[in-house]
């Protein structure tokens, strides 16, 4: 201890307190202000280029899934136009055919009605005149019998033979 | 490739070991010790060399010829603060052998300092055997500075060339590749961990500065120009002492309570706890300073010492056992001081930002 | 003389901490050797306290 007292020199302490000093100062203006300011910039800049690239690749990723989505919506939506336009042909061909069954039922109920009555009009007609025939042929034969047998007879059936059912 | 690093890199370790020991076996150390004509070859002239070496020096000496006494290298300017800048170059003092003057003040270099003395160079001792002359104020360009003052210049051009690197593109090119993993491993391994990811960023200047500044220095202490600026106690000193004030002034108000008035105990243990804390807050810079002068001044010993070998064991080996020794040896403990060269910067910057972690954080648990 | 014991003791003392500190973080990295870097940190770290202890006193005694 006591050399180590008497070996230290205060003279090269006091140059070295000076040296050193200078030296910091120098190098902080000079060498490690700039090294330590270009070595944070290249990390940054490289954290930055990765980060981008990442950036990058989940965009090209969600770029990749967008389209696969809007491709999807659209072939769905195309099959849904397709099956309303088919749903549509068949409920309008249904419906087409439901009018036209109806229509074609009511025609026919029309036309069974027309000649239901029709049929009843001819009949009503008919017996009208069956009735009238009936009683001018009964007025006849009435008169004739009286006057002869046999023309009466004959003329019944020329009578018949004129009256058509019609 | 590789093999051809490897190859390279032991090569390199290898030289420096040689060298130093060339550099050692030859030289006559200061002018303190050596007898002139001899080279050094007793134990205490060992231990005065080495104990030199572990010490600053005024001047810059490569080599010295043990023959004629003649060193090779070159003076450093003295600058003394000593009733005003008195400045003359350390070859005046023909290393420690004459008294230099400068103006009317005579002074004179014994064992790595400089004392004030009278015209002839007298001086005098006390019980024991310390100096009594009066010490001027030694604000020199020693050894120790230029070492500083070299690493600061290379640190400067090194880490500029990177900053401005930067200004061509994102990824730098050539030696820089080399220094931006350091100075990532340093703000993620040491700083962010520690101080966390808010606040890291302000202590990140004199984290990084200090941490290469004490790696380089480590380095530069390995190589055989003799540089022992790590090793040096005042040096740690001001390490420690930068780090001490760092967190004190960066300490936020729970920190302080928790050092003055511990939460959460009882009052009596609060007065006790208090000057606990307060001890601790000192001996940590203190274990710091400590740590990081006696590992290097420790490895230098060995390092040296087991260079040494080659003289001390030549009586009982013979010299080509003794030299194939000293130099494995010393060869491998220089490898170990390779990796406490950096374990003792990354040892010291971490704790420096755990004790600023400790000081800056957020208690939110009371 | 003593201060020389007292350095004996002190590396003693040191040894078996970093014995222990070693030892405990081998079995540590041994179970989980995915830790193994936070591990060896943690190792380093309190080595190096020790260290600074074991130094403190060295100098101290010295």
């Amino acid at each position: 201890m006591d050399q180590l007292l008497n070996d230290f020199s205060p003279g090269l302490f006091f140059m070295q307190a000076i040296i050193l000093l200078i030296l910091i100062l120098l190098m902080r203006k000079f060498a490690w202000k700039p090294i330590l300011d270009s070595l944070n910039d290249r990390e940054e800049g490289i954290q930055e280029a990765l980060d981008a690239a990442a950036n990058a690749k989940k965009e090209l990723q969600n770029l990749k899934s967008d389209n696969e989505r809007i491709f999807n919506e659209a072939r769905t939506e195309r099959d849904n136009m397709l099956k309303e336009a088919r749903e549509l042909k068949e409920t309008m061909i249904s419906e087409a055919k439901e009018e036209a069954q109806a229509e074609a039922q009511k025609i026919v109920v029309k036309a069974q009605e027309t000649i239901a009555s029709e049929k009843k009009a001819a009949i009503a007609d008919l017996k009208n005149q069956v009735a009238n025939i009936s009683v001018d042929i009964a007025e006849k034969v009435v008169r004739r019998e009286l006057t002869d047998k046999d023309n009466q007879l004959k003329l019944v059936e020329s009578m018949l033979g004129d009256v058509t059912l019609n | 490739m590789r093999v051809f690093q490897q190859t390279l890199k032991y090569s390199v370790v290898l030289l420096l070991t040689l060298s130093s020991s060339i550099i050692f076996a030859g030289s006559g150390g200061n002018g303190d010790h050596d007898k002139k004509g001899n080279p050094i070859d007793t134990q205490e002239e060992i231990k005065a060399y080495i104990k030199h070496h572990l010490q600053d020096s005024h001047d810059f000496t490569f080599y010295t010829d043990g023959q004629s006494g003649t060193h090779y290298g070159f003076p450093l300017p003295v600058i003394l603060w000593d009733q005003g800048v008195k400045m003359f170059m350390s070859s005046k003092f023909h290393h420690g052998e004459t008294v230099a003057q400068s103006g009317d003040s005579f002074y004179k270099l014994y064992h790595g300092k400089i004392y004030k003395t009278d015209a002839e160079g007298t001086i005098t001792y006390d019980d024991h055997q310390h100096p009594t002359n009066v010490k001027p104020l030694d604000l020199s360009i020693t050894k120790s500075v230029v070492g500083m003052i070299l690493v600061s210049v290379l640190m400067l051009l090194m880490f500029s060339s990177l900053a401005k690197g930067y200004k061509k593109g994102p990824i730098p090119t050539g030696f820089a590749r080399v220094l931006e993993p350091l100075v990532i491993y340093v703000r993620d391994e040491i700083a962010r961990p520690n101080i966390g990811e808010k606040k890291y960023r302000k202590f990140m200047g004199f984290l990084l500065t200090v941490f290469f500044f004490i790696w380089i220095l480590n380095l530069l202490g390995l190589t055989p120009l003799g540089f022992n600026v790590t090793g040096n106690i005042a040096v740690t000193v001001c390490l420690a002492l930068f780090t001490f004030f760092i967190v004190q002034f960066s300490g936020n108000k729970d920190y302080w309570k928790h050092i003055f008035w511990m939460p959460g105990v009882p009052v009596l243990m609060k007065i006790i706890l208090m000057p606990i804390e307060i001890l601790g807050m000192l001996t940590k810079p203190f274990s710091l300073l400590i740590r990081l002068f006696a590992n290097i001044t420790a490895g230098h010993f060995v390092v040296m010492s087991l260079i040494a070998l080659m003289i001390t064991m030549k009586a009982a080996f013979g010299p080509v056992a003794s030299t194939g020794m000293s130099i494995v040896l010393s060869l491998f403990i220089s490898v170990i001081e390779i990796l406490v060269a950096f374990l003792q910067a990354f040892i010291f910057t971490m704790l420096s930002s755990l004790f600023i972690g400790m000081a800056v954080q957020e208690h939110d648990h009371h | 003389m003593y201060n020389l014991i007292g350095a004996g003791l002190i590396v003693i003392g040191g040894g078996i901490g970093l014995g222990q500190i070693g030892g405990k973080a081998m079995e540590g990295i041994a179970r989980q050797p995915e830790a193994a870097g936070k591990i060896q940190t943690a190792m380093i770290i309190i080595g190096a306290l020790l260290e600074g202890l074991a130094f403190g006193a060295l100098i101290l005694g010295a």
